[in-house]
């Protein structure tokens, strides 16, 4: 009994102390997403009238407090205010983390404010949403063009990749929604497949930093993410209808999204394009139209400290490929070459026939993560892609309307990434990731696969840390390391095994031999390390520095391994090797950037050496009973790229605006000491925009675009004899063609509706001068000139 | 500890998916049907009968080997021969004849002549497709005086129809074989 006295005075006495209510309660609130402080946020302990706000670090702090158990309401401007309880003993330190992305919903206004760099020593460029919805009817490569140092690599029109500084295919990873796309997109003429229109954040790391997505991007990283869900209740979307002149053609594209306070969100988007026969200034550019139908679903749970979210995406897109381009042998293609007009010109019509392709691609994805205390937000993924591509060639006989190609790539990838805010500013990520891959070519296409079967299994990890030491110093570092092992069935033909040395070199990958062909079982094994260091540097009012050096190492893919036969829809002979090893990229960039309202630029020079760089380029020609071929080789190569992209931007008025954009970029074979092949030509773009937020935000803008002559360039030309002529002729397919100049007009203007809704009508010409023109990186130059003058119409409705 | 077990699961998961899914089917060997690897030109001499074959043959089809072109003999001057081009895919077994094909769509096929200035022949078409318009598997030749000079067949795969020559028939080379040839 005098125990429990003894205890109850004890009890008795604490509470006598703890009623001196000395205590403090400190803390940051910070957001939710990111862990940006939030400026300004005000805290009210309920029931009281005791208010703080956070100061300039989002800090905040209550004094003079009791112990005991409290009831805090954090609000802040652009946040759903939130409660939490805190229960008092000693001074308490906390952080409050409020949900910060309710200006999304109208985030054409606040543009980009809640994107977090995905690397932070290598300056990201964005492309702004009202830029994607203006290419609501093009393709990811055109949305992609308007940023400095991104060219396009084009075959036609509707097949267009991006190069980001010289680079392009399989050195540029596309990140779409957190899974990097595998879409046979080794080739030139395999544009990613993407819908524009999915994509809420766009944007392209031109180095090859972000050590998170992949160590092999030796020519940098896209990263498209779909639009954030904010916490609330809410149900909106928007729609927009495009039709254009050129293609007689258009888009519609849709988006709604239900969103519930309690975390639960869905999303559902689709696009429909069709386009006809596109048209130089002259003529028809016969059998380019294109059928496209993509759509998504995104379902998901967004809760305070873990998550869950589903991704399904299907894209369908068929693609004429221009009729002319369709060559049978050599002396079909100097005739084409040589005529000024392309040899096949039919009337305009919305048929798409052989030539064409006909791709389509699904992707899922499931997500979840968890944030635990002390460690940090951990991340499950898995994601599936199935890609299936049909090459459809000009066949005859029982063969007609089957296609020459029918490749079917199935990706499965799992990853496991930790995100740690260590003490001091040191933010820690680390991940692994593991991935198995299967090709399958159907035989039933009766041609030889270009691209033989094979499997293929990816393990990657990394680490990478990076450190504020103040205010104006960022420090980052990271490892990754890749091991890629390929395990292949593939026919060679006996000629072209012995031509090689293989037989000598390779004996024992042999399984089995046929009359003119040889049945072989490749292994092969990458092991790919990569690393990246940089820093930025923030100084003066507006500028930053970034340096940043990266390794990146990149497996040689299986069309530069594999590759034997004629590529019909390119109608050229390409040959792969066998005893390629892996690319090492050695990058460095510095960019030099000053951030103002009224006159704002950015200078990022880059000097990009890649060690057994492999490139692909005509060798030949080989003859053949149905004539002539082109010979186009994989070879490897020590490459130097070096360049620079400037940006530039001033405000006259508060109204008008002047861009100026240029890039830059030189390659050179360094083994052979020539210029490298197709590498982009100088570029230069200048732009007036006329903006005027009081008369419904109209917008006005008219661009020029020069692209000057590629006169560095390695020729190849061949020689070939011709017997109606009696002749021989020399084909001519490394001559670039000329500079061009063409001229752009874009205007919006917005209407609001009612208070949810709002209407904005857009009206653009591309290419007012109806200049003709060829440009260099086009595939389809020899044959045809760019496209002619036209109209687009544009018209968005937000609800 | 939790981590360690999300690892393992993980780990787990790449091995147990990696392994169900790798299959060691050999894949299906293709014999490509379209491809001509021989064209073979007979020329029979209608008064004495004498048989001339002009022959190209390309076993790899597009593989790196160079067809083999052989002629079998030289043509007598003033003499009229009938002539039959057979087209053969030969890295098939039975070979396969192409030839077939092109006169089963012979309006989407003809083929042209072209003897070099300095050979003295002349040939005209002894076979037309559905709408009279020359399809040309089956021709005549006379040679002329003595001389020398290049004879090449091109195939044409949807030609314009009727056109006056190689130059404005567009469409795209199916084949194409050029043979040195003598008149003696």
């Amino acid at each position: 009994m005098r125990i429990y006295v003894l205890f109850l005075l004890l009890f008795c006495s604490m509470n006598a102390v703890s009623q001196q209510c000395d205590l403090t309660l400190s803390g940051t609130v910070k957001d939710l997403h990111d862990g940006s402080v939030l400026v300004g946020a005000t805290l009210i302990i309920a029931g009281t009238d005791q208010a703080v706000q956070t100061n300039l670090d989002g800090a905040f702090e209550f004094k003079n407090l009791c112990k005991g158990t409290y009831d805090i309401q954090v609000s802040h401007p652009f946040c759903l205010t939130q409660g939490f309880t805190v229960k008092l003993d000693a001074n308490t330190s906390k952080i409050f983390k409020l949900e910060h992305h309710l200006e999304e919903l109208n985030e054409v206004l606040v543009e980009g404010h809640t994107n977090k760099n995905k690397s932070k020593t290598l300056v990201e460029a964005k492309v702004s949403n009202l830029e994607l919805e203006r290419n609501t009817s093009g393709t990811l490569g055109d949305a992609l063009n308007s940023l400095s140092g991104v060219s396009s690599l084009n075959s036609g029109n509707a097949i267009v990749k991006p190069i980001v500084n010289g680079l392009h295919s399989s050195r540029v990873v596309i990140i779409n929604n957190g899974v990097r796309m595998e879409d046979q997109e080794w080739g030139s003429e395999h544009a990613p497949n993407m819908d524009v229109n999915a994509i809420g954040n766009l944007s392209l790391i031109k180095g090859a930093g972000a050590l998170q997505y992949s160590g092999d991007a030796v020519g940098g990283v896209i990263v498209a993410d779909a639009p954030k869900v904010p916490v609330k209740d809410s149900l909106y979307g928007k729609t927009i209808l495009s039709g254009a002149s050129n293609g007689r053609g258009g888009a519609v594209t849709s988006q709604l999204t239900k969103s519930y306070k309690n975390g639960w969100f869905g999303t559902l988007q689709g696009t429909w394009k069709r386009f006809g026969d596109f048209e130089a200034p002259d003529y028809v550019l016969s059998n380019t139209g294109t059928a496209e139908r993509n759509a998504s679903i995104n379902i998901g749970l967004n809760k305070f400290n873990y998550g869950i979210e589903g991704y399904y995406s299907y894209f369908k897109n068929e693609i004429g490929i221009l009729s002319a381009s369709h060559i049978g042998g050599a002396s079909d293609l100097v005739s084409a070459i040589n005529s000024d007009v392309p040899l096949i010109i039919d009337d305009f019509t919305y048929d798409i026939s052989e030539p064409k392709q006909d791709i389509t691609h699904h992707l899922a994805r499931i997500k979840g993560f968890k944030k635990f205390e002390h460690l940090g937000t951990l991340t499950l993924q898995y994601d599936f892609q199935k890609n299936n591509r049909l090459e459809y060639d000009i066949r005859t006989g029982s063969d007609k309307g089957k296609p020459s190609v029918d490749l079917e790539l199935t990706t499965h990838t799992l990853h496991l990434d930790l995100e740690s805010h260590l003490i001091n500013g040191i933010k820690f990520k680390s991940g692994i990731k593991a991935s198995y891959q299967d090709n399958f070519a159907d035989p039933n296409t009766g041609v030889r696969r270009l691209i033989p079967d094979y499997d293929k299994y990816d393990l990657g990890a990394y680490a990478v840390l990076d450190y504020s030491i103040n205010s104006k110093w960022l420090v980052e570092a990271g490892g990754r390391f890749d091991y890629t092992y390929i395990d292949a069935y593939k026919y060679y033909k006996t000629s072209f095994w012995e031509s090689r040395n293989y037989d000598e070199l390779y004996p024992e990958i042999v399984v089995e031999e046929f009359d003119n062909q040889i049945l072989t079982h490749p292994e092969l094994y990458f092991y790919n390390p990569s690393v990246t260091i940089g820093a930025t540097y923030t100084f003066g009012k507006d500028y930053e520095l970034f340096f940043n050096y990266a390794l990146a190492s990149r497996a040689p893919n299986p069309s530069e391994l594999f590759s034997e036969g004629l590529h019909h829809s390119a109608s050229r002979i390409e040959y792969g090797d066998l005893s390629f090893n892996s690319e090492i990229g050695h990058k460095i960039m510095l960019t030099l950037q000053r951030n103002n309202d009224v006159f704002s630029f950015s200078v990022s020079p880059f000097v990009n050496t890649i060690k057994d760089f492999i490139v692909i380029e005509p060798t030949s020609i080989e003859t053949t009973v149905r004539g002539s071929f082109q010979v186009w080789e994989y070879r490897q190569t020590n490459a130097q790229l070096l360049g620079v992209d400037l940006d530039a931007s001033y405000a006259f008025t508060d109204k008008f605006r002047y861009n100026y954009q240029f890039s830059f970029v030189k390659g050179y074979d360094r083994s052979q000491d020539e210029p490298l092949i197709s590498m982009p030509p100088v570029n230069m773009k200048n732009e007036i925009v006329y903006l005027n937020p009081e008369v419904h935000n109209l917008r006005l803008a008219l661009q020029s675009e020069y692209v000057f002559r590629q006169n560095e360039y390695p020729d190849n030309n061949f020689e070939v004899y011709i017997p109606e002529t009696e002749s021989t002729e020399v084909v001519d397919i490394s001559t670039p063609p000329d500079a061009y100049h063409l001229l752009n007009f874009n205007s919006s203007i917005d209407f609001n509706i009612n208070t949810k809704s709002k209407l904005t009508l857009g009206f653009a010409v591309t290419n007012l001068l109806n200049t003709s023109y060829r440009d260099y990186l086009n595939s389809m130059r020899y044959y045809a000139d760019d496209l002619g003058r036209n109209f687009i119409l544009n018209l968005k409705l937000n609800y | 500890m939790k981590t360690t077990k999300l690892f393992t699961a993980a780990l787990i998961a790449t091995v147990l998916f990696t392994s169900c899914s790798s299959d060691d089917d050999t894949p299906e060997i293709v014999n490509e049907e379209e491809v001509i690897t021989t064209l073979t030109v007979t020329l029979t001499a209608t008064g004495t009968g004498d048989i001339i074959t002009l022959q190209t043959q390309d076993l790899d089809g597009d593989g790196p080997d160079d067809p083999v072109v052989t002629v079998s003999g030289n043509l007598a001057a003033g003499e009229t021969y009938n002539g039959s081009i057979v087209l053969l895919n030969e890295t098939v077994s039975p070979a396969e004849d192409i030839t077939e094909e092109v006169e089963d769509e012979s309006d989407e096929h003809q083929f042209f002549y072209t003897a070099s200035s300095s050979l003295d022949v002349t040939t005209a078409y002894a076979n037309y497709d559905e709408d009279g318009n020359p399809l040309g598997t089956e021709f005549t030749l006379t040679a002329g005086e003595a001389s020398s000079g290049s004879l090449t067949f091109t195939l044409i795969h949807e030609p314009v129809k009727p056109n006056t020559g190689l130059t404005d028939a567009g469409g795209e080379t199916d084949a194409e074989a050029t043979f040195s040839v003598t008149v003696e």
